[in-house]
């Protein structure tokens, strides 16, 4: 009997049958819901015969268009669930007040209030931002690809394997009941015995990786492929928020990992890195972990701002005003994000001079953001103005993130952050911040690149509706949620005894299920367009009188982006281009050296996540193999010097022609 | 509405690199470069931890107690001497003498093996004496930095052998003689994150 335990112990490690939450209603309902959809999906591939096409187009490509596209596919995946375990709580938080429970119980709504913020960021806003800058940035500087394509290939599905085990963790075993950044004590072994916390940690460290080579990818990409006359300050504002972004990146994500090995240690080897005794420092953990996160919002928000940047200029006709103020209020921004962290634990006790410091370098943040508020307000005035959607979600971004930045402030005076620390108004205000500006932002960067991605254009109606149940839906949840914060309700709470609260729970209630019929509206955007993709249809590839080079190309774009390298002689190329007349080159065209697609990206991001799950469930042989497979089959990727190739002449030719069909019938 | 004039009098320059140039490489060595720089912060967030706990023995052993000066010090010469040798590979390899590149990386590699050893020792020593990383903050934080450096140095070894396997399969060839620069890069970094940690660790640790 007992060899027969051992056994299992060996070869499972701690996964048992039940791991599985059969017992659990509503994760059942869930599970056969993932389920049949994903066979669905599974089916229909396999019906149709597109696993071969999937394979060879997608999954292996180093196109880095592809890749972007990959990413924000993932991220609109990851955000469904984000949303639905927002819906959860705020419904659970709506009817468990008084004498009720709701129903959802502590241990299970822990994990989705868990799940719910290291989803949005980790595996929705960081995918869906990549994945713009991915697709943009190369497009803007006239590159052809990316420096590194095979590294772009495999970061994505270190992005893409680190959710998977995030979503594995929700029928196999349990996540964290920590929050997000799994602060310990509390995060340890002795009080997080289970897998959640190892689920979060593994998931966490394989998509780190992937973010890290990608941040170094991109930014060498900056640094080394611009077009020919294409000055740093002649560069389009979003690929300086792209570098910007990406030099936060590889300066931040290293702490996070480093910071995640020593929790591991801690939990799996009993090191004394956090601990309560033998000399650790769970305050260290907290320093570390911001020292990641605080510029990590700076990470998701620049890009944002640099999209509000483009679309702004666009859709006014005009160049954007302040372009040289614009790009240092960006790079202060991302220097003042490192010197912020403290802000988020003032009651930690470090002294009135520490708190003040860290509370002053915090206010300062607001004059760059606000330079750059400024900076969208007066390209706009005298501009005519374009009220497409991508310029509509500018319009509603700029009051609401203003006001968001108004709260933090707030929040920056340490006096006031004892009283609001750990409250609901912290919730509203992130939320303020981060909806309103990164969602924002890269629901107006769909709508105004789709065309480019994919040839037509989103239908406008849809938009218009998801835009609108967006703010309205955001602020029906969360005024009253500021106002909760502002009487003292604590964030992270189950159930609430004063019945008094109910009301302000409940209209939060009614605004999600506002914002649920925006995310909605915004799938059916989706759906309509494609179905009316023939009246959608952009055959000039710049339908919105574009001012940057990834308008001067087709749409979608050629796998060589660029027949012809541009030549750059001022910002707004593309703009310069169209006013001083170029002629698009219709002949002497030359083969194109290009990168080959490889699936090794796959393999290694493949055995990266099951060496996580092996990690997860203490499956030690697992764990070996999978890590000693990932080692061999690195160096045997190593021995592959067949890299490139060149697209004939004759392919480009044919490309280039079809170009040139399409315009004249655009014309 | 789209429609752009030109402004009179405007005369439109070259708009388009007819001629294809390499848009080669280049890129590699920034790259790397970065990436050294992200894997830099990963060392100072566990020289931090290091100042932070280093001195949290939680009343069992301290440097002072533990450390043994001469064997750091043979260590810290074998690796120095490794990247001396390693500079005189990329000597070699610039005049593009295979064989001489070979054995100046094989010998990097053995000292780069000497001083794991010399680490290994020197772990099993002190684990054998009770000064496991479960003891205390200090020790945890001293194994992980310099077990970090040691992980390093062990992929670094690895990197080393699988290139000369590479550069006698294929010669000096341009994508290796990239890669000779790429992994030299990364043994001066090792290198230099030792100086720091002989400085911190070993010698500001056996004076308290």
């Amino acid at each position: 009997m007992f060899s027969n335990l051992d056994l299992q112990k060996l070869i499972f490690g701690r996964l048992t049958l039940e791991a599985i939450p059969y017992h659990e209603p509503i994760l059942l309902v869930t599970f056969a819901m993932v389920a049949l959809g994903g066979l669905a999906l599974v089916g229909a591939v396999t019906w149709y015969g597109q696993w071969g096409y999937l394979w060879r187009e997608w999954f292996t490509s180093v196109d880095h268009k592809k890749i972007g596209i990959m990413y924000v596919v993932l991220a609109i995946v990851m955000l469904l669930r984000g949303f639905a375990d927002a819906i959860m709580m705020i419904t659970q938080k709506a009817l468990s007040v008084g004498a009720s429970e709701g129903y959802l119980p502590p241990h299970h709504y822990d994990q989705i209030f868990t799940a719910h913020g290291t989803i949005m960021i980790f595996f929705m806003a960081m995918p869906f931002v990549t994945g713009m800058m991915n697709y943009i940035m190369p497009l803007q500087i006239g590159a052809r690809d990316v420096a590194f394509p095979f590294l772009n290939n495999f970061s994505f599905w270190m992005t893409a394997g680190g959710a998977a085990l995030t979503m594995v963790s929700l029928f196999v075993g349990e996540f964290a009941r920590t929050g997000w950044l799994a602060y310990p004590p509390l995060s340890g072994a002795a009080y997080s015995p289970g897998v959640g916390v190892d689920y979060y940690i593994w998931g966490l460290q394989v998509a780190g990786v992937g973010t890290t080579l990608s941040g170094i990818n991109l930014i060498a990409t900056i640094i080394k492929m611009r077009a020919p006359g294409m000055s740093l300050m002649k560069m389009p504002i979003f690929c300086w928020t792209t570098l910007c972004s990406n030099a936060l990146i590889i300066t931040i994500f290293p702490v996070l990992t480093a910071t995640l090995a020593m929790l591991t240690l801690d939990r799996y080897v009993g090191t004394h890195f956090f601990t309560n005794d033998f000399g650790g420092n769970s305050m260290l953990y907290m320093n570390l972990i911001w020292i990641w996160g605080h510029p990590e919002v700076y990470v998701l928000v620049l890009p944002a701002f640099g999209i509000y940047s483009e679309v702004v200029s666009t859709f006014c006709g005009k160049r954007l005003f302040g372009y040289t103020s614009m790009v240092y209020a960006t790079a202060v921004i991302a220097l003042l994000s490192w010197l912020v962290w403290l802000h988020h634990f003032f009651t930690m006790g470090a002294g009135a001079n520490v708190n003040a410091f860290f509370g002053i370098t915090t206010m300062i943040i607001s004059i760059p953001t606000g330079a750059k508020v400024f900076n969208w307000l007066f390209t706009m005035y005298r501009g005519r103005i374009r009220l497409e959607t991508p310029m509509i979600w500018v319009l509603g971004f700029i009051p609401t993130f203003v006001l968001g930045g108004l709260t933090g402030v707030l929040l920056a005076v340490p006096p006031a952050d004892f009283v609001l620390h750990n409250s609901l108004f912290l919730v509203a205000h992130f939320h303020n911040v981060i909806i309103g500006g990164v969602v924002f932002g890269l629901l107006a960067g769909v709508n105004y690149w789709y065309p480019k991605a994919f040839g037509y254009k989103l239908d406008p109606f849809w938009g218009k509706v998801s835009f609108w149940c967006w703010l309205v839906g955001f602020w029906v949840v969360f005024t009253p949620i500021y106002a909760l914060g502002l009487m003292g309700v604590t964030r992270r709470t189950q159930h609430f005894e004063d019945v008094s609260l109910q009301p302000y729970l409940t209209v939060a209630a009614i605004g999600a299920f506002i914002i649920m019929a925006g995310i909605a509206a915004f799938v059916i955007q989706l759906v309509v367009s494609y179905v009316r993709r023939e009246q959608l249809r952009d055959l000039t590839g710049d339908p919105w009188g574009g001012r940057t080079l990834e308008w001067s190309t087709s749409s979608p774009p050629p796998p060589y982006n660029f027949a012809f390298t541009p030549v750059i002689h001022e910002i707004d190329a593309w703009w310069d281009m169209k006013r001083r007349g170029h002629d698009r080159p219709l002949d002497g065209f030359q083969p194109i050296h290009m990168p080959r697609n490889t699936g090794a990206g796959v393999v290694l991001a493949g055995l990266s996540t099951v060496l996580g799950f092996a990690m997860v469930w203490y499956i030690w042989w697992l764990a070996a193999l999978s890590f000693v497979g990932l080692i061999a089959a690195a160096i045997i990727h190593t021995f592959n010097y067949n890299r490139d190739y060149y697209i004939p002449a004759e392919d480009v030719v044919r490309l280039e022609g079809q170009r040139t069909t399409q315009l004249v019938a655009g014309a | 509405m789209h429609e752009v004039t030109a402004p009179p009098g405007a005369t439109a320059p070259v708009f388009y690199e007819l001629e294809a140039h390499a848009h080669g490489d280049g890129g590699t060595l920034i790259g790397f470069w970065l990436y050294l720089m992200s894997d830099c912060l990963i060392f100072a967030i566990l020289f931090a931890t290091y100042g932070v706990l280093g001195r949290n023995y939680a009343a069992g052993p301290s440097g002072a107690d533990l450390f043994d000066l001469r064997l750091v010090a043979v260590n810290t010469g074998l690796l120095l001497l490794s990247s001396i040798t390693y500079g005189f590979a990329m000597l070699e390899m610039e005049k593009d003498r295979v064989d001489t590149t070979l054995m100046w990386l094989a010998v990097t590699g053995l000292f780069g093996l000497g001083f794991l050893g010399i680490e290994l020792y020197e772990f099993a020593h002190l684990i054998h004496e009770g000064a496991t990383p479960q003891r205390s903050g200090f020790l945890s934080a001293f194994f992980a930095l310099v077990g970090t450096h040691g992980l390093h140095v062990t992929f670094g070894t690895i990197w080393l052998v699988v290139l000369m396997v590479q550069v006698r399969q294929r010669g000096l060839v341009i994508e290796n003689q990239r890669r000779l620069m790429c992994l030299s890069m990364f043994w001066h970094f090792l290198d230099v994150v030792w100086i720091g940690v002989f400085t911190f660790v070993y010698l500001m640790g056996s004076m308290r």
